[in-house]
Order: structure tokens, then sequence, then C-alpha cells
């Protein structure tokens, strides 16, 4: 019996499989491109997410809890933890980015070189005699610059080449990074490393009784794990992207499938005559998908693994850009990744092939069909599927109506695919009224080419409309993606507009990651306030800290410039009354993230600790942002400096006198500062460099999108190769009315240009509902941010035009593969 | 004056990639207005002659001339060209375009060949099998005998000077296929085409002017 079903397998579907080569391996195309990008996101998210665990644990051995504050640790407190009756030894650490002249940034590690060996008694990296001098640098580093021992290095004496292939830094001495960063007395945290006998919980309990209340003490894993929950939202929203070409795939595993079934149908019949059971023929195309789901995501996942080491970067530059610091580790393919891959792309081409199997197994024994029946059957299903469209896109908006479930915008991504199911199932109807309503131009204009091509796509109706909905559901994506970012980019630019106008901005050197605010020099102040053309400067403080389990900003500015200059726009209220009622007092304005994020409204009082001391700071307004996801709690100067008198600014914004020579300003500014490591950037600059960061962070969507258009093009050229194998007795025939070779090309590209007309015009009015549910509740619900709705009409048209382009390139080998058939053959077929 | 034969046979051989010989030295001329129905059992090569005639194959050997021209000069646009303009196919399985009405698949040569007042001439057709009032049916709306008559409709609409039938009526009950032959008889007599049917049954062969039997790719007979 099973011999009989591995005979059956052999002949019914790995003959013809074997004898379309072309289409099976655009199958497998399929499913493998679905499978590897999401194989590939998952990946290299990881890999980009995954290296939270500072460097130094490399340097200096595991570390067991971290003590922190916000505005930075006062070193003075390192002798009274010291004094403490534990077994743990308590080292500065100083962290910060530093320019490597030409070379670009890297980060810094200030560390204690007096105990210079682990815990465990190991021999340490460094020669603690010459250390003071001397810098350890990372094997990363040392390969990128080729540097080797004794080399010279931001005048220090290479000592030491760490192996540590993933990341790049430098080791110096505590007192030499607190000299070089000008951060006296103060450090960004303190590590504890316990001897192996001491517990936990008493040291943690004994340092935190030492150390002022507003301090936070903690495992360097619940840092991890906070980096890793601010990148949830952002990680879910580039995994349900990812999915949409997996979904693509599966359209298009139902179609080769249904295909597979449509074309067999008549030896299901005799087969079915000769005593299989209705159950054997429904496992024999389940087989089929199963066999091409195994393959094809085996390729995936090599395929996945190669995607995603193009993809690191690009994912690790937008984690860095707007949420925080962090340099890719290495990508690791797990056997549970491999497992759970083949188990996903298996998975969804048995599901897709599900409704053709079964559909299959229904054949009655005599059976032999015309494929016409058949069509006309599902002719006649539409005003029903219409109906169940209905009720999936009114279950979508139903949807979109509830708030985020736990933090992620869940019923957001189910409206999506409610949405998407609406589409699938409208699409036998919109195909058929289309065509009705281009019936007359296409004879007009197509001769008998445009007729046929009309009418056979509306005579395979069924196939037609599951090709059209996988085009559709990846033109939508596009759609829906272009217009959110395209009015996401349009927002960010009036914001801009709105809020740089200053004409000359400086910071520190160095990298301008999320959560990394490098201080400036405290002398640059009076300098720049002193440079003739100088009409006012705006000191700007800011620094992470943590709220409510998660890093924000906390920023400190001049508010009455801010109020003068500037034009906040706040999300209710007068901007002029709100900043004006900050000026020294202990209220603040809150971006919109960060209200969203924790659920902050005007009028509450927000704890903060500053320094030693918890603040409680009044919101006076909530105003929209679009800097960072981390959300930025903002108070006046004078407000941060009562409470942390030495905290170093990190941003001046200069604003010159009117009639004066922004350039002139500038380079003057440029003389005077010049043993200061300074960025100082014109107004413009800073514009374009916010619009590149933006840009390079959706570089990664568009590269999703890019696959799950090449998935749908795949199924383009499969599905129009399907067309032709199935109706190649009607090519022979017109070939006998006197169609020429070229009709016969004509013919078919016009089927691909169709089937490309109509997936774009479906795909488009799928994609602009979809739009709004991406800006008005995904990202909403994921990041907190207000986006203006600005569908970018000309890009939009562009990029349709070209997807319909490559719709007819796909057609291109089918119309060749036709026009190549020999009539007198297939003519006498059946 | 040199009087040509609309189809015009001479000393062909054919034989077939794997060597299977399906002609050997067939020689046949059809006259204008004349209806040949080759005879002979399945694999003796009616199909092969009748391909021949259609101008859908070329001979390995020897010389086939259809209205005029010798196919084996033509190139394939020639061949479209002499199939669109000179040659009417009806089949045994009617092979009409499912997704197109009756009116539309005797358009369908019209177009093709980018002829003018296709729908006319076309309903003209319909008018002539008969079947007028089905012109907006589609094939599966139809009876078996319908479909066939369409078929004719279909290859009589460009007025060819070859029709060229296999097995018409093969697929047809007693009644329809009468129908059919008295059509393919009148396409003869009202047209003027040379009609060639490869045919298994008296009935057509009986409708026949010339019956010419054939066996293991030899002509055996021929009877007027």
């Amino acid at each position: 019996m099973k011999i009989i079903g591995l005979n059956l397998f052999r002949q019914l579907i790995l003959r013809p499989l074997r004898r379309d080569m072309t289409r099976t391996i655009l199958t497998l195309l399929s499913i493998a491109l679905g499978v590897a990008v999401v194989i590939a996101i998952e990946l290299s998210g990881d890999a980009a997410s995954g290296s939270f665990e500072s460097s130094l644990t490399t340097l200096v051995g595991k570390v067991d809890y971290e003590i922190t504050a916000n505005g930075g640790v006062d070193e003075r407190y390192i002798a009274k933890l010291a004094s403490l009756p534990v077994n743990a030894r308590f080292s500065p650490v100083i962290e910060q980015p530093v320019l490597i002249p030409g070379q670009g940034s890297t980060t810094l590690y200030g560390i204690d070189t007096i105990p210079l060996t682990n815990r465990d008694g190991e021999a340490s990296t460094f020669d603690p005699e010459t250390f003071e001098n001397s810098v350890v640098v990372s094997s990363d580093l040392a390969a990128r610059l080729h540097l080797k021992k004794g080399d010279k290095l931001l005048n220090f004496t290479i000592r030491s080449i760490a192996p540590d292939r993933n990341n790049e830094w430098i080791g110096i001495d505590i007192a030499a990074a607190q000299r070089l960063l000008g951060m006296y007395g103060k450090l960004d945290r303190i590590e504890v490393f316990l001897s192996s006998n001491e517990n936990g919980a008493s040291v943690e309990r004994q340092i935190r009784a030492a150390i002022p209340p507003s301090w936070d003490v903690q495992t360097p894993g619940a840092r991890s794990e906070e980096n890793r929950r601010m990148l949830r939202a952002f990680r879910w929203n580039l995994r349900i992207l990812s999915y949409i070409s997996l979904l693509v795939g599966a359209f298009l595993i139902y179609n080769t499938i249904a295909v597979s079934v449509v074309r067999r149908r008549t030896e299901i019949g005799i087969l079915r005559a000769l005593g299989t059971s209705s159950r054997g023929v429904l496992l024999i195309f389940l087989g089929e998908a199963t066999m091409l789901g195994i393959l094809g995501s085996a390729l995936g996942i090599a395929l996945g693994r190669l995607l995603a080491g193009a993809l690191v970067g690009m994912i690790s530059d937008t984690v860095n850009a707007l949420f925080t610091t962090s340099s890719p580790g290495a990508i690791t393919l797990s056997p549970a990744a491999v497992l759970a891959a083949l188990f996903t792309g298996t998975a969804v081409a048995f599901a897709s092939a599900l409704i053709p199997a079964r559909e299959a197994a229904r054949v009655a024994p005599a059976e032999a069909m015309r494929r016409s029946v058949v069509e006309h059957e599902t002719r006649l299903h539409i005003r029903r599927d219409l109906i169940i469209a209905a009720v999936a896109a009114a279950t979508a908006v139903v949807l979109c109506q509830f708030g985020p479930i736990d933090g992620r915008p869940l019923l957001g991504y189910a409206a999506t695919l409610f949405a998407v199911v609406a589409t699938a199932m409208a699409a036998p109807a919109f195909v058929t009224g289309a065509i009705r309503i281009l019936r007359g131009i296409l004879r007009q204009f197509g001769g008998a080419p445009g007729l046929i091509a009309g009418r056979s796509l509306v005579a395979s109706l069924a196939r037609t409309s599951v090709v059209v909905t996988a085009l559709a559901t990846a033109i939508s994506m596009m759609v829906a993606v272009g217009i959110m970012v395209g009015s996401f980019r349009e927002t960010v630019q009036v914001w801009l507009d709105s809020q740089i106008r200053a004409d000359i901005y400086m910071r520190a050197q160095g990298s301008a990651a999320a959560g990394i605010f490098p201080p400036v020099a405290a002398p640059v102040e009076k300098i720049v306030e002193q440079t003739p053309g100088v009409a006012e400067i705006d000191v700007f403080h800011a620094f992470e800290f943590r709220y409510e389990g998660t890093h924000a900003t906390f920023g400190a500015g001049k508010m009455d410039i801010v109020r003068r200059r500037r034009s906040l726009r706040f999300l209710s209220g007068n901007a002029n009354g709100i900043l004006a009622s900050l000026r020294g007092e202990d209220r603040a304005i809150v971006t919109e993230p960060f209200a969203d994020k924790h659920h902050v409204h005007v009028g509450e009082v927000l704890h903060i600790p500053l320094g030693a001391r918890t603040v409680a700071l009044t919101v006076a307004g909530i105003y929209y942002d679009y800097s960072s996801d981390r959300g930025t709690v903002l108070v006046d100067r004078s407000t941060l400096l009562k409470y942390l008198p030495d905290q170093p600014f990190t941003n001046i914004a200069v604003y010159v006198q009117p009639g004066a020579d922004a350039m002139k300003v500038r380079r003057d500014l440029q003389f005077r500062l010049r043993d200061f490591p300074l960025m100082i950037a014109p107004n413009e600059v800073l514009r374009r460099a916010a619009v590149e960061v933006f840009d390079r962070t959706f570089a990664v969507t568009y590269a999703l999108e890019a696959v799950a258009i090449v998935v749908a093009m795949l199924g383009a050229a499969n599905s129009l190769l399907a067309l032709v194998l199935d109706r190649r007795r009607e090519i022979g025939l017109i070939r006998y009315l006197g169609a020429a070779t070229g009709q016969v090309r004509r013919m078919i590209l016009m089927e691909a240009g169709l089937l490309g007309l109509l997936a774009g015009s479906l795909g488009l009015g799928l994609g602009m509902a979809l739009s709004l549910v991406l800006i008005y509740v995904v990202n909403k619900q994921s990041f907190g941010w207000t986006i203006q709705f600005h569908p970018p009409a000309l890009l939009l048209a562009g990029a349709l035009l070209l997807v319909w382009a490559v719709t007819v390139l796909a057609g291109v080998y089918p119309a060749r593969f036709a026009a190549r058939l020999e009539p007198a053959e297939v003519i006498h077929e059946e | 004056m040199n009087f040509v034969f609309p189809i015009s046979i001479r000393d062909v051989t054919k034989v077939y990639p794997g060597g299977v010989e399906a002609l050997r030295g067939v020689s046949l001329d059809c006259a204008a207005g004349q209806v040949t129905a080759l005879l002979g059992r399945s694999g003796c090569g009616k199909t092969t002659l009748l391909n021949l005639c259609g101008a859908m194959d070329f001979p390995t050997a020897g010389r086939v001339s259809l209205a005029g021209q010798v196919t084996s000069s033509l190139d394939d646009t020639g061949l479209t060209q002499l199939r669109r303009h000179k040659i009417g196919f009806v089949f045994q399985f009617f092979q009409l375009l499912p997704s197109l009405t009756a009116l539309e698949n005797v358009e369908l040569p019209l177009l093709l060949s980018g002829a003018k007042n296709t729908e006319a001439t076309a309903m003209e057709r319909l008018r002539w099998v008969g079947l007028e009032e089905k012109s907006q049916a589609l094939p599966y709306q139809l009876s078996g005998g319908q479909m066939q008559r369409v078929a004719i409709a279909r290859a009589l609409v460009h007025d060819p000077a070859i029709l060229v039938a296999d097995e018409p009526t093969g697929n047809l009950d007693t009644a329809s296929g009468d129908t059919i032959l008295r059509l393919i008889r009148r396409a003869a007599d009202e047209f003027g085409a040379a009609v060639v049917i490869a045919t298994h049954s008296a009935e057509a062969a009986a409708f026949a002017d010339v019956r010419v039997r054939m066996r293991d790719g030899e002509i055996e007979g021929v009877v007027s």
C-alpha cells in the first residue's frame, strides 16, 4: 500500500515537477525567498541587538553589578564603597565615544588600572607599570587601523591588543580618560565584582545604603534586557514586514498546487476510478506542498544567512540612530533557528495547499471535467466571496479602534491581515469587473491577442485572482510603507524646519548615536559668546536617564531662547505660555513618545532622580518630537543647574546677528575653538544629516519590500508559465487559425501587462488603506509618533510603473515559451 | 492554360525523429469544390497527410504545393500568411476557445489577419451554419453538434481555398454528424474550397467526391 502511494506520488507529482522544471524552480525560489527574509531579519536583528553586553567583559572580566546615576556618578563614592565590609571590588568606569583623527569614532573605556587581575586570578592584559601612558585596543580596531604593539594612538602607546573580533574599543587608565574627556571627578558608572563566596543580595543591600537613593544598582543583564525591550517594537515591525514575503509566497504555493490539481484532474479521476481513496489523493497533493516547503525552506535558510550578513549593518545603523548604542554582534545560525525556519516554511506551504488539495480529493471517480466548468463555479461564488470580503474589511476597521496589547500593536497587525483577506476575497469580482470594463479597449487596441488575453484571464479566474492577490499584496506593502515613510519624512522635514533655526550648531566630535551625549568643555561657552557676529547662544545639556525601567533623554536648554527662536508644537495648550512657565521652575515638557510610553498627561508630576536627589517635575506640556523613540524630558537650564551644578553641556546653538555673515562667523569659531574637539556645522548640514539618518533608517524597510516584490514577480512568471502550459492546446489552435508567433508572444505579454495593471490597481487601493493602519495605529502604538498623512504621489507613481514594467518583463519567458510551442503537436495532445 | 490544384502533393515522404516513416512516396491532387476523404486505420498516415495539407508540417522528401505555394520554400511568416488566408481547419474535438463567445470564435481568424468588418462577416458565417441566435453563447453552453457548426463557420470565415477536417464527425451522434457533413459538402459547393477529410466513418466517405484509401503510409487506392 505504501509502495503504491509512493509510486503514485512519483507519477502524479514528481514526474510533472521534473517535466516543468522552470516552474518548479520558480516555486522553490518563491518559498526560499520568503523564508530567507524571515530568517535574515531574525538573525540580523539578534546580531544588531544582541551585543549590549559591554566589551569591558573582555577587558576586566564578568561584572556582577553596575552603579549608575543620572548625570553621572560622583567618583568620591568609590572610597565610601571600598570601605564597606564586603568581599567585593569596586571599579570606576568611563565609557564614551572618542574620535580618532581621520579614522572615525570608537568607544573609549577608562578603567582603574591598579587591580589588574580579574577575580579568578588570571593574568591581566595590561602591564600596570606603564598603563598610565599606554592603551590597550581591541583586535577588531587594531585590524581596521593596522595597529600593532608599540604604535602610537591618541598620544598613548599601544601596550597590548585584546582579542575581541566583534567590537572596536580603546581601554585607558581612568585618570587619563577623565583628563582626555574633561570629566574631572565624574564617572559613567561603578562596576562591582563579587568574590565567589560573597552573597549578592546582601552586598546589593549594603551598596544601596551607602549611595544616594536616586542612584541605581542593577545587574548588567538587566541593562541588556532593557535595551532589548526598547528594541522590541522596532524588531516586531521588521518581523511583520518580513512575513509579508512569506505571505506572498503562501499565495504562490496555493497557486502552484491549484495548477497542479487542475492540470491533473483527468489523472485524478482515473486514479479514483481505479480505487485510490480521496484521502490518498489529498495526501499526495499535501505531500507535494510539504516537499516543496521543505526544499524551499532549506534553500531559504542558506539564502537567509547570506542576507542577514547584508542586513545587519543596516539594522545596526537604525538601532544606533534611534534607540541605543550597540555594536553588531556575530550572526549565529542556531539549530533552533534552522528548525523554526524549516517548520515555518513547510507549515505555510502545507496550509496554503489545503484548499486545492481538498478540491483534488473531491474529484468524483468518473469526473474528468473540463476546466471551464470549474472556473464557472468560481465565478458563481463571487457574491459569497464579496460578502466575506466586506466582513473582513469591517473587522479590520473595528480592530484598528483598540489600543496596544503589552505595548505592541497586535490588533493593528491583525487588521492588516484582515485587510489582505478582504482584498483576496474581493479579487475575483475585481478581475471580472475590470476586464469587463477594459474589454472594448483591449479588443480595439490589442486586436485578437488583446481579446484573447483579457478573456483567458477571466476564464482562469481562480488562478488569476490568486496571482493578482499575491502581486497586489506585495505592491500594497510597497505602497503602504512608501506612504508611511513619505509621510513620516515630510512630517520630519516640517519639524526640522521649525526646530533647526539656529545658524550654527556645535557638539563634541564623535559618534552621534542615540543615548550618547559627549560633553563639551566648559570654556567653549564663553569663547562662543564673545565671538564677533554672534547674537546669542542656546546652551543645551543632554544625558541619558532611566525612567520606569527604560532609557530616556533628559535635556535642558534656555527656554526663553527656545520660546523666541524655535516653534515647538504642543499637542495642546499655548506654546508661549507653556515655555514661559518653565523658567527656573520644577516644571518640564515631555515629548510625545515619552508621554505615550509612560502614559503621562499634562499636570502630572514626574519623580526624576537628578544627582543625589529625586526631583518632582510637573509636566507643563507635551510636544511633538521626532528625534528619537526614547522620549525626552526637557527643563529650563536654570532648573537643571539648580540640581546638577556641574553638569557639562553637550550642544550649542548659535544665532548670528542680523546682517552678519554666518559662514564667516563659523570660520571664526572654528579658529577660536581649534583646541577643542568639536563638530561645528551650519544649519543646512545638520538638517541634511538628520534627513540622511532618517533615510538610512528606512533602508531595511525598502530592502524587505524589494524582496516581497521579487517574490511576487517570480510568482507572476510562474503563473503565466502555468497559464501557457495549461493553455498550450489553445495556443496551438490559434496558430492553426493564422496567428503569427509575434501575435502569440504579444498575447502573453498583454496578459502579463494586464495582471500587472490589475494587481497594481488593487495593490494601490489596499496599500492606501494599509498606510492609514501603519500611520495611525501600528506606528503610533509602537513608537508614539504622530505622523501627518502626506502620500508621495510622484514616487508612488514611479514605483508602480516600475513594478508594472517588471511584471511585463516576467512575461517574457512564458511568452517566448508559448511562441515556440509546436501547434501540430499540442493540438492532438488530448 | 495550366490548371492549378489548390492541393498538390508529389512523391512525399515523411519520417519523424526516431525513424518512424509516416508517409512513403505519396502523391495526391485535390481540386477546388471537390471533397476528398482520406480513409484507413489509425496510424496509416491520414493525420500526417492532413497536417501537410494544412501547412502545419513539412515533408521529409517530395513537394507539397498549397494554393500555388510550395510549403518547403516558405518561412514562418509565409506559412502563417498561407494558413491565415487560404486554409480553414475543422477538428474532431471542435477546439473552440472556451473563453470566447461563438461569434468571437468565428471572428478570430479575421482578427488575427487584421481584416475589416470582422463582426459582420463572422455573423454572416454563423447565420450560414444556422447558429445566429447562439452568437453570444460560450462554448460550454453549446451542444457538441453546435460547437462543430461554430468550428465550421470559423474555418470558412475567410473564404479559404482549402478546408482541412480531421474526423469532423468522430465525436458526434449520427444526426449531428449528418448535419456537419452536409455543411462540409455545401462548403465545397458554395465556396469552391478544396476539402480534405480524414475519417473512419463510412457515412463521411459517402459524402466525398474522391475516396483515398491509405495503408502503412502509402496510398492503397483512389476511388472517384
